[in-house]
């Protein structure tokens, strides 16, 4: 008989993360769906929480208040909360124009 | 008043822009155009490459050119960015006003390129002539500043 292994914590609901320029390459990924363990409540908590996901994450988020993020095509600030977003990007200053 | 914006690959006619915006309109007395086209400073640059958020970048510049349309009284507004390899020479980028005066057309134009550059989600990077992939261009200080500007004035 195996024991019933207990989550250490209770994943919230899934939330798809894209990312672009150098926090894409630095990620590995274009995007992917993660699932954030609850009480992951603002951007920043976000941030901190993708950071002990491995060296990518870490190398792309190193800096945290260089990266920017967006909530569903809108910019948003780190103290944002995450509540109702279906789609967070993360990326680096914009360079267009 | 509607807005024109687009997010392409391919290249875009300047003037055909500009004759669409005042096309059948008798009330237009200024038009401003700004183009940014792609430079090379010490002849190593083949391409620049611009990666873009497909659905954010139309909709952080519709954001954009509807505060310009609540701040000056325009009759026409022109966005169009390009994205993918753009060689030096060619166009990356116009945004037109056009304003029965010049002043509104003047700053509406500056206005949605200052912001366009802070605030829509494109990022550039250089293709050497050597055949390497560069870093990415860092954004600027100046860029920053410029857009800041307009904040709380009028």
């Amino acid at each position: 008989m195996t024991e019933t292994v207990v989550e250490p914590f209770v994943a919230t609901r899934a939330i798809k993360l894209v990312y672009f320029a150098w926090v894409r390459e630095r990620v590995g990924l274009a995007q992917e769906t993660v699932s954030p363990p609850a009480g992951t409540l603002t951007i920043l908590d976000l941030v901190r929480w993708l950071k002990t996901r491995g060296e990518g994450y870490e190398a792309a988020f190193a800096n945290e208040t260089i990266v920017r993020a967006a909530i569903d095509h809108a910019h948003v600030k780190p103290d944002t909360p995450l509540a109702g977003a279906s789609e967070i990007a993360f990326f680096p200053p914009m360079t267009g124009g | 008043m509607t807005p024109v914006i687009r997010i392409q690959r391919e290249d875009f006619d300047l003037n055909a822009e500009l004759a669409a915006l005042t096309a059948g309109r008798r009330d237009i007395g200024a038009v401003v155009s700004f183009s940014g086209l792609c430079r090379d400073e010490g002849g190593t640059l083949a391409a620049l490459e611009l990666e873009h958020y497909p659905g954010m970048a139309e909709a952080e510049i519709s954001r954009v050119a509807e505060e310009a349309i609540a701040r000056w009284p325009l009759q026409g507004l022109v966005a169009i960015h390009r994205h993918g390899l753009i060689r030096p020479g060619e166009q990356i980028v116009l945004v037109a006003a056009a304003s029965a005066h010049r002043r509104a057309a003047f700053e509406a134009a500056e206005f949605l390129m200052d912001y366009l550059k802070t605030r829509a989600p494109f990022w550039k990077r250089e293709h050497l002539v050597d055949g390497s992939v560069g870093g990415w261009v860092e954004a600027k200080a100046e860029d920053d500043a410029a857009a800041s500007r307009w904040d709380g004035s009028e």
